[in-house]
C-alpha cells in the first residue's frame, strides 16, 4: 500500500503543482431539497424518508426555496455570475446510496459560475478562480458489514436513506496554478475560507468533522516550463483542514516519484487514510459516463434579477476582511489570533463577547482556555456549550472589577454550564463573591501575621518574596474568595 | 453516424442490462434504426427556437423550507417488502465492490 515519495523540495524543483478543489457544502435547511422530510441528523434509520426521496414511482420533487436562496448567496460570496435561468440535470449511476439510480444535480447550467475569491494564505493574499457552484442532493448512508468493515472486503451493506435528498451545494474551483510550494497551504486556506463564508451566510453548520463540508482534492504536476496539465488524481474523504493540506502534499510527493521514475500518473479516484497516505479508491472501470440529461420532473429556476441584487446587498462581511479587521482591532499577538482562527466558532464567540463589553484579551482568555478545555471534555463544539458570549462578558467584567478571582470565575462557569442559572444566580447560590469588605480582609491578615512572626520579620528585612506564604494562608482562611493582589497590599502595609 | 455493436454493448453495460452475444447481434441493428429515425429532428433549423425545458413552460415552482412529519411507519412494510433484503431498519444490499488487485 505504501507509495514511493519524492522529497517535497525536489518536487518543487522539477514540477509545478496544479490543484483543484470540489467542496460539498451540506445546507442547514429544515427540510430536504425536494420534499418535506426533516434533515435532522441522528434519527433512527429510514425514518426521514418519503416516496419523493426514495424515488418511488409517481412521486414528484419540488425544489426547496431556501436552498435556492442559499445557493445564490454562496455564489455571490464567491463573486460568481448568477444564472438568470438554469435547469437541474439527472446524473445516472448505479450505486445503492441512492434508490433512484440517479442523483438530481446540475450539469451544464449551474446556478452560479465564473467567480474568484481572494483568500489569506499566511498573511499573503492568493486568488482562487471559481468554476461554478451548483445545487444537488446528498446520497444515503451505507454501512459495510463483514470483513474489516471496509467496502472492499464487506459481505454486504446496509442502506439508510435519511440523508438522501439533503440539499448540497457543490463548489468547484478552476485549476489553481502558481501556488508552488504554498499549494498545500492554499488548499487549506481556501477550505477555511469556505467554512467561514458559509457560516457567516448562516447556510450551513459547516462542521467538517461531521461531514457538513466534504472536500475532493485534485492534484496534478506539470514539469516546470510546460503548459500542459498533467494527469490528475482525485482524493476523496478529505474531511478536515489539516488533511486537505496533507493530502495535497502527499499527492505531490507520490506523483513526483512516479513521474521521475519515468512512469505515468493514473487518472483515478484515491482514498485518504487517516494514517496519512492515499490508496486507490473506487476504480473507474471506464471513464465515468453519467448520461446526464435535463431533469424532466423539475421546472427551470429563473431567479429574479432584483431579488439577486437584494441578496447581494445583504451579504455578510467577507471572512477575509473580517479577519483582518478583527486582527487589527483586538490587538492580540499574531500567534494568539491564529489560534483563535483555528478553532471552530471561536472567532464568532469572541467577537460576540467583545460586543457584549469584554476586552478582547479577556474574551480570548476564557474561550480559548477554560471553555475550550470544557468543550473538549464534553466532546462538543465551543459554540455548543450552554453559556452565551454575554454571560462570559459578565463574568469577565466581574473579574476585572475585582468582584471575582479567576478561581471563583471558574466556579461560576461550572455553575452556568451545569445549568444552575445565570452568572448572578450562580454567584448568589454558591456564595462566590470575593470578600471585598476590608474589615474582614484585615481581620484575616492580622490573624495570619500574628501566627507567623518569623515570616513577618523576613518581610521587614526586605525579603518581600516571603509574603507569598502569607497570602496563601490568608486566601485559605477566606476560602479563596479574596483578591490576592489586595491581600498582598494589606500584608505589605501591615509590615511596613 | 450509425450505432455500432460496441456502442450498444457499452450502453447495455451502463444501464446494467445483461445481453448475450446473440441478443446483442439481434438488437444492435434495431436500436440503430430507431436512433436513425429520430435523428431527423437534429436537422431541423432551430437557431431561433429556444429549447423546451419543460412542457408546461413554467419556471420557479418552489416549496417553502418546512419540515413536515413523514409517515414512515406506513411506508415501512412496503419498503421491507420491496427491498432485496431488510436488516436493522435498513435496506440490505449485496456487496458493492469486488476485491481489487
Amino acid at each position: 500500500m505504501m507509495n514511493d515519495l519524492m522529497d517535497f523540495d525536489e518536487v518543487l524543483a522539477r514540477f509545478e503543482p496544479v490543484i483543484g478543489l470540489e467542496v460539498h457544502v451540506e445546507l442547514s435547511t429544515a427540510s430536504k431539497m425536494w420534499c418535506g422530510c426533516s434533515t435532522t441528523a441522528g434519527a433512527e434509520p429510514n425514518t426521514h424518508v418519503c416516496p419523493v426521496c426514495l424515488g418511488l414511482p409517481g412521486s414528484l420533487p419540488v425544489v426547496n426555496q431556501s436552498a435556492i436562496e442559499a445557493a445564490i448567496r454562496i455564489g455571490l460570496m464567491l463573486n460568481c455570475s448568477i444564472a438568470s435561468w438554469c435547469r437541474f440535470a439527472r446524473k445516472n449511476y448505479f450505486y445503492p446510496d441512492m434508490t433512484k439510480d440517479y442523483q438530481i444535480s446540475q450539469y451544464d447550467e449551474p446556478i452560479a459560475f465564473d467567480g474568484t475569491v481572494t483568500i489569506d494564505v499566511g498573511g499573503e493574499p492568493f486568488t482562487v478562480p471559481i468554476e461554478r457552484a451548483h445545487m444537488e442532493e446528498d446520497a444515503g448512508k451505507l454501512t459495510h458489514i463483514g470483513g474489516s468493515g471496509r467496502i472492499q472486503d464487506a459481505d454486504y451493506s446496509l442502506a439508510d436513506y435519511n440523508r438522501a435528498g439533503v440539499p448540497l451545494i457543490e463548489i468547484v474551483t478552476k485549476p489553481v496554478t502558481g501556488a508552488g510550494a504554498r499549494a498545500p497551504e492554499v488548499a487549506r486556506a481556501y477550505m477555511e475560507f469556505l467554512r467561514d463564508a458559509v457560516k457567516a451566510l448562516g447556510v450551513s453548520d459547516a462542521r467538517l468533522e461531521r461531514g457538513n463540508m466534504r472536500c475532493d482534492v485534485n492534484v496534478s504536476l506539470m514539469p516546470i516550463g510546460s503548459e500542459v496539465l498533467g494527469t490528475r488524481s482525485e482524493t476523496k474523504n478529505v474531511n478536515s483542514l489539516r488533511t486537505v493540506e496533507e493530502s495535497v502534499r502527499y499527492e505531490m510527493r507520490r506523483q513526483g516519484a512516479i513521474l521521475a521514475a519515468g512512469g505515468r500518473v493514473k487518472q483515478e479516484t484515491r482514498h485518504w487514510n487517516e494514517a496519512g497516505y492515499t490508496t486507490p479508491g473506487r476504480s473507474k472501470e471506464e471513464a465515468e459516463d453519467y448520461r446526464y440529461f435535463p431533469e424532466p420532473d423539475l421546472v427551470p429556476v429563473a431567479p429574479d434579477a432584483a431579488w439577486v441584487e437584494q441578496l447581494r446587498e445583504s451579504l455578510p462581511e467577507n471572512p477575509v476582511s473580517r479577519r483582518s479587521r478583527l486582527r487589527a482591532a483586538w490587538g492580540l499577538a499574531d500567534r494568539e489570533f491564529d489560534d483563535v482562527v483555528g478553532v471552530d466558532g471561536a472567532l464568532d464567540l469572541i467577537d460576540a463577547t467583545v460586543a457584549a463589553g469584554a476586552s478582547p484579551a479577556g474574551a480570548r482568555k476564557w474561550w480559548m482556555g477554560e471553555l475550550a478545555r470544557r468543550a473538549n471534555e464534553q466532546g462538543c463544539g465551543l459554540d455548543e456549550l450552554t453559556i452565551t458570549p454575554k454571560q462570559v462578558a459578565e463574568i469577565q467584567d466581574l473579574v476585572e472589577t475585582g468582584a471575582l478571582t479567576d478561581r471563583l470565575a471558574r466556579e461560576v462557569f461550572d455553575g452556568v454550564l451545569g445549568g444552575e442559572g445565570t452568572p448572578a444566580q450562580v454567584i448568589e447560590a454558591r456564595g462566590l463573591a470575593v470578600v471585598s469588605d476590608d474589615g474582614a480582609l484585615a481581620e484575616a491578615v492580622q490573624a495570619v501575621l500574628a501566627a507567623n512572626p518569623d515570616i513577618v520579620a523576613k518581610i521587614r528585612d526586605g525579603k518581600t518574596a516571603a509574603a507569598g506564604a502569607l497570602i496563601g494562608q490568608v486566601m485559605g482562611r477566606l476560602q479563596g474568595k479574596a483578591d490576592a493582589a489586595r491581600v498582598r497590599e494589606l500584608i505589605m502595609e501591615a509590615c511596613a | 453516424m450509425g450505432l455500432t455493436r460496441d456502442d450498444v454493448a457499452r450502453l447495455a453495460d451502463l444501464a446494467r442490462i445483461e445481453l448475450t452475444p446473440d441478443e446483442l447481434a439481434h438488437l444492435a441493428p434495431q436500436i440503430d434504426v430507431i436512433v436513425e429515425a429520430v435523428a431527423g429532428v437534429a436537422e431541423v433549423k432551430d437557431d431561433d427556437i429556444p429549447p423546451l425545458a419543460h412542457p408546461l413552460g413554467v419556471v420557479n415552482v418552489r416549496r417553502a423550507d418546512q419540515a413536515l412529519p413523514t409517515d414512515w411507519q406506513a411506508l415501512r412494510p412496503v419498503l421491507e417488502q420491496d427491498a432485496p433484503a431488510w436488516q436493522d431498519d435498513r435496506f440490505r444490499v449485496p456487496r458493492i465492490l469486488e476485491e481489487e488487485e
